[in-house]
């Protein structure tokens, strides 16, 4: 038995269990330990799920079938511009904003009068919503009491009124203690997030139940369901509700952060942005998990109370009660009250901050009261106008329930509030993405949107209730046939969402934007267009404190803190400040451009940007700028930016620069070194001969008396030294217009067979003498390459007669062998001599290096063959290399590249 | 300049290839039924659910 008094006390538990894990976290805060992980954050985005979505999915999936999907796939595709939600909670934090009316009024100039505005469609519109928790929860109450046969015990008192009343009073305990208006509700956060889990585990436990306990599972349902034509119906998708499908996604989609407390929870309860990333995914997930057996729900319910007038938006709760599962019937009630209350906590607490500080505060601010008590504290005053928006709100929440709440479904009555929230997205995304757009153009837009949504939906709810006549829904104001509220201008056919979010939308912006492009901003304006739109692009500070000019005394704007933000809070905030400027006490802080936009940002987070624009410009002596000055200012801002830029890069390009010409001037002393070396190798080489010539000539000059035999000896050393001599200079001439490139080169068609025998017979001689045995494996007419033949022929001499010099005489054998490979000639010259080692066979190409001990043995060669060779055969492409091991002979290859075929 | 992050962009296309996936007409494509629950319900819970493991993915995907 559910008895009365026992719900009462389950709830008063359940109310007491939420304030108590906002009390911890709020004691987590203060300590410094946030409890707001990534988890958390993204658990608490799930006060989207509210009573609507406990029970009236079900509601609208008996009607709608799977349309009711559509409210949280426009969702899950929303959250996935993280881009645009980053950018919001970055704009968000750098200017303190505090809701959605201080975002776009901040925007667009500080304006009081579009913060007013916002506020004003913000409450009118949410109203609806917070009508639909008093009457899910008043419905669900009257359920579970039917059920127990208890009269209600109410004294005579409305319940949805007492409802009312009480999520008040929680509201107020709950989210308005704290004396500082200033500081983010941790504690709130963190049981939104509890009631997430306690909602999502409630809908859940119900979903099972009837699915598996009193069906036979999904298919059994889905069977059954199908068997009946009417229920067929449910599992079909209508072509014919294409628009509306599309529509509703679309509005679910803005909702997701136009709605003043999912604006709250997303952007300025954010605690880190990288907790997006989780919430990118997880917010999804868990909306597909509360959404899995809605569908079954539906069917189930209208299976097993098919004909009986119960009201499918209560079918979580009849279904179990309809088994007698009461424990279960319990549960489901604190999952629905948890969504209601988490809905009411958060929304009219983002509401009563707006309401407060766009509504009440510049009406305060130009009282005389407040005039006179000048010097009085205010933080007290903030948060009691704060707790009687809350009172409000709820009260006109309930109010339209008894106004218009009967008459529709609870998803209908939360659609009418997505769509007035829905007006704010040309305004606010355009703000956030186009300069141009202007205070004029954001409040025309905001004006027509609003008005086509009163015409075409709210009113015509109230008329559909009775409560005013409905003539302009059915003949049209005035009897004009095309202003029907729900055909305009003719246009029937959808369903009334669809067909307000088509006008609105349309009236919205066009006006917007024609009447932003037929507007001049003002300074204030365009700067604040600057700071939104480029929020991402620079540090905001740069051109903040050069767009203010005034005096003003440090005493004048401490009194204005301490006002506002209480005098304990006001002194932390400005020893944080003034420690973060070097500062060791804040008496001697400077009262410059740069504290008075501090104070102007702290003031903000308390009493929204507009008021604190008016109040920072009542203590201070400000000089206007004009429009002119502060484009100036931000162009400039912009330049250096750009010439900035442009210097990096310079810098880059010098540095890239720099470093290449150090490798070439490192580069250039190794050839000087080279060089050097070069020479003073080329003197040795020379003198050498040139000593012995100059020796034997200066003995046969002194002394007449020489042997004949002796003078012929001499005389024979000394040509062949001056033989020496010439062929010395000769090769190193030819090396020099080689490395120089002037070397003459007359190049045609060479046959490498011919070159190579002909060389092999001009040595021929050469080999006999010394006894050594040359042959080779070559063809007649060889392979023919495009080449210089008198080079190629030094080459081939050369390689020859540096073999015949090693190789020991008698028994020495040197072959020739000329084959094609891979498009290139080569050709291998071999011997077996004594070989060479593997560092050998590089160094022998450098300059006047020879093989063998040079230091014991006479040099047999000048020591530039091989470099002149390889230098040769490097110019037609080709390569020269030797390849040897010390004791088994060495070879030495080159190659010379074919000819490219013919085609 | 900052350049958008890789990962906002991945998650922003992924938002894009959702728009065509949930909305008419593919969503009324699918007929008949699958384990005998209709395949229109299992085309829009299996294709939210593909959205949502391919976010995670990309957003819980550590370093670069």
């Amino acid at each position: 038995m559910l008895a009365g008094w026992f719900v009462a006390l389950l709830s008063a538990a359940y109310l007491a269990l939420l304030f108590a894990v906002a009390r911890f976290g709020d004691a987590r805060a203060d300590g410094g330990r946030s409890i707001i992980s990534a988890n958390v954050y993204a658990l608490s985005l799930a006060v989207y799920c509210t009573s609507w979505t406990f029970f009236g999915s079900v509601g609208r999936a008996t009607s709608g079938g799977l349309s009711f999907l559509t409210i949280y796939l426009g969702p899950t595709l929303m959250l996935l511009c993280v881009t645009v939600i980053v950018k919001m909670i970055r704009i968000s934090k750098a200017y303190r904003i505090t809701s959605i009316a201080d975002f776009i009024a901040s925007r667009y100039g500080k304006s009081q009068l579009l913060a007013g505005m916002v506020t004003v469609i913000a409450v009118i519109g949410v109203v609806p919503y917070i009508a639909l928790q008093l009457k899910a929860v008043a419905a669900s109450l009257d359920v579970l009491f039917e059920q127990s046969g208890h009269a209600v015990f109410f004294w005579g008192l409305d319940s949805t009124f007492l409802i009312a009343l009480v999520l008040a009073l929680f509201t107020i305990l709950f989210g308005t203690r704290h004396l500082d208006a200033t500081e983010r509700h941790e504690g709130m956060v963190a049981a939104v997030a509890f009631e997430s889990v306690v909602k999502l585990v409630a809908f859940m436990a119900v979903g099972l139940f009837v699915t598996y306990g009193m069906f036979g599972g999904l298919s059994d349902l889905f069977g059954k369901a199908m068997a009946s034509p009417e229920l067929g119906r449910l599992l079909q998708h209508d072509q014919a509700r294409a628009g509306t499908w599309t529509s509703l996604i679309v509005l679910s989609g803005l909702a997701i952060i136009l709605l003043p407390r999912q604006f709250q929870i997303i952007v300025v309860e954010n605690v880190d942005e990288s907790h997006l990333k989780r919430a990118v995914w997880m917010f999804p997930l868990y909306l597909l998990l509360i959404n899995i057996f809605v569908l079954p729900l539906a069917i189930g319910g209208l299976l097993h109370f098919s004909g009986q007038g119960v009201n499918p938006d209560t079918f979580v709760l009849t279904l179990p009660l309809a088994r007698g599962a009461e424990a279960l019937a319990l549960l489901a009630f604190i999952g629905g009250l948890s969504a209601a209350t988490g809905m009411v906590i958060v929304e009219t607490i983002a509401l009563s901050t707006m309401v407060c500080n766009d509504l009440a505060m510049p009406l305060l601010l130009r009282s005389r009261w407040l005039q006179a008590a000048r010097r009085q504290d205010l933080s007290g005053l903030l948060i009691g106008i704060r707790r009687a928006a809350i009172v409000l709100i709820l009260l006109l929440g309930y109010i339209y329930f008894r106004a218009a709440g009967e008459a529709y479904a609870l998803v209908g009555i939360g659609l009418i509030s997505f769509s007035a929230v829905a007006q704010f997205a040309p305004v606010l995304f355009g703000g956030m993405y186009w300069k141009q757009a202007t205070h004029a153009g954001a409040t025309a837009g905001l004006l027509a949107g609003f008005a086509v949504w009163l015409y075409t939906l709210l009113l015509p709810s109230f008329a559909k209730s009775g409560w005013i006549g409905s003539g302009f829904v059915e003949q049209g104001l005035f009897g004009i046939e095309w202003l029907r509220a729900q055909a305009l201008f003719g246009l029937s056919g959808m369903d009334e969402i669809s067909h307000c979010l088509w006008w609105s939308m349309l009236a919205n912006i066009a006006c917007y934007v024609v009447v932003s492009l037929n507007s001049t901003p003002d300074a204030m304006e365009a700067s604040q267009a600057e700071r939104f739109v480029d929020i991402l692009r620079h540090g905001r500070r740069d051109a903040d404190a050069r767009l203010w000019r005034g005096k003003t005394s440090l005493g004048a704007v401490v009194e204005l803190l301490e006002r506002f933000l209480g005098a304990n809070r006001a002194h932390q905030q400005l020893a944080i400040y003034a420690a973060g400027r070097g500062y060791a006490d804040w008496q001697t802080l400077p009262a410059d451009a740069e504290f008075v936009h501090f104070a102007e940002t702290e003031l903000a987070g308390a009493i929204g940007s507009a008021s604190a624009r008016v109040m920072v410009s009542s203590v201070v002596q400000e000089e206007d700028l004009g429009l002119e000055e502060v484009l100036d200012i931000l162009d400039e801002a912009t330049q250096v930016r750009a010439y900035s830029r442009e210097l990096e890069a310079k810098q880059r390009e010098l540095e890239a620069a720099t470093a290449e010409l150090r490798a070439a001037n490192e580069r250039l002393r190794e050839l000087d070194r080279m060089k050097d070396d070069f020479i003073s190798t080329v003197t040795h080489e020379l003198r050498t001969p040139l000593t012995s010539i100059r020796a034997l000539s200066e003995m046969l000059h002194e002394d007449p008396r020489t042997e004949l035999t002796d003078r012929k000896r001499f005389l024979g050393i000394i040509v062949n030294e001056a033989e020496r001599l010439t062929r010395l200079i000769n090769q190193i001439l030819d090396m020099a217009k080689l490395e120089s490139g002037r070397a003459e080169w007359t190049t045609g068609d060479v046959d490498i067979g011919e070159v190579v025998r002909e060389s092999m017979d001009s040595l021929g001689q050469l080999f006999r003498e010394k006894g050594v045995l040359l042959a080779g494996d070559f063809p007649e007419h060889g392979p023919v390459v495009q080449a210089d033949r008198d080079r190629l022929m030094q080459v081939m001499i050369n390689l020859l007669s540096n073999a015949v010099k090693f190789v020991p005489g008698d028994g020495g054998r040197v072959r020739v062998d000329v084959g094609c490979q891979g498009g290139l000639v080569r050709v291998v010259v071999s011997d077996n001599g004594p070989g060479l080692t593997a560092e050998e066979c590089s160094v022998i190409f450098e300059k006047f290096r020879q093989g063998g001990n040079t230091l014991t043995d006479k040099p047999k060669g000048t020591g530039l063959g091989l470099p002149i060779s390889r230098q040769i055969v490097e110019y037609f492409g080709g390569n020269l290399w030797a390849e040897s091991r010390p004791g088994e002979g060495a070879c030495f290859i080159f190659t010379v590249p074919l000819p490219a075929p013919e085609k | 300049m900052k350049r958008a992050s890789p990962t906002r962009q991945r998650l922003a296309a992924l938002g894009l290839l959702g728009i065509p996936l949930l909305t008419y007409p593919l969503i009324a494509l699918p007929e008949g039924t699958l384990l005998g629950i209709p395949a229109s319900y299992v085309y829009l819970f299996g294709v939210w659910a593909g959205l949502i493991a391919l976010a995670a993915l990309v957003a819980e995907r550590k370093g670069k």
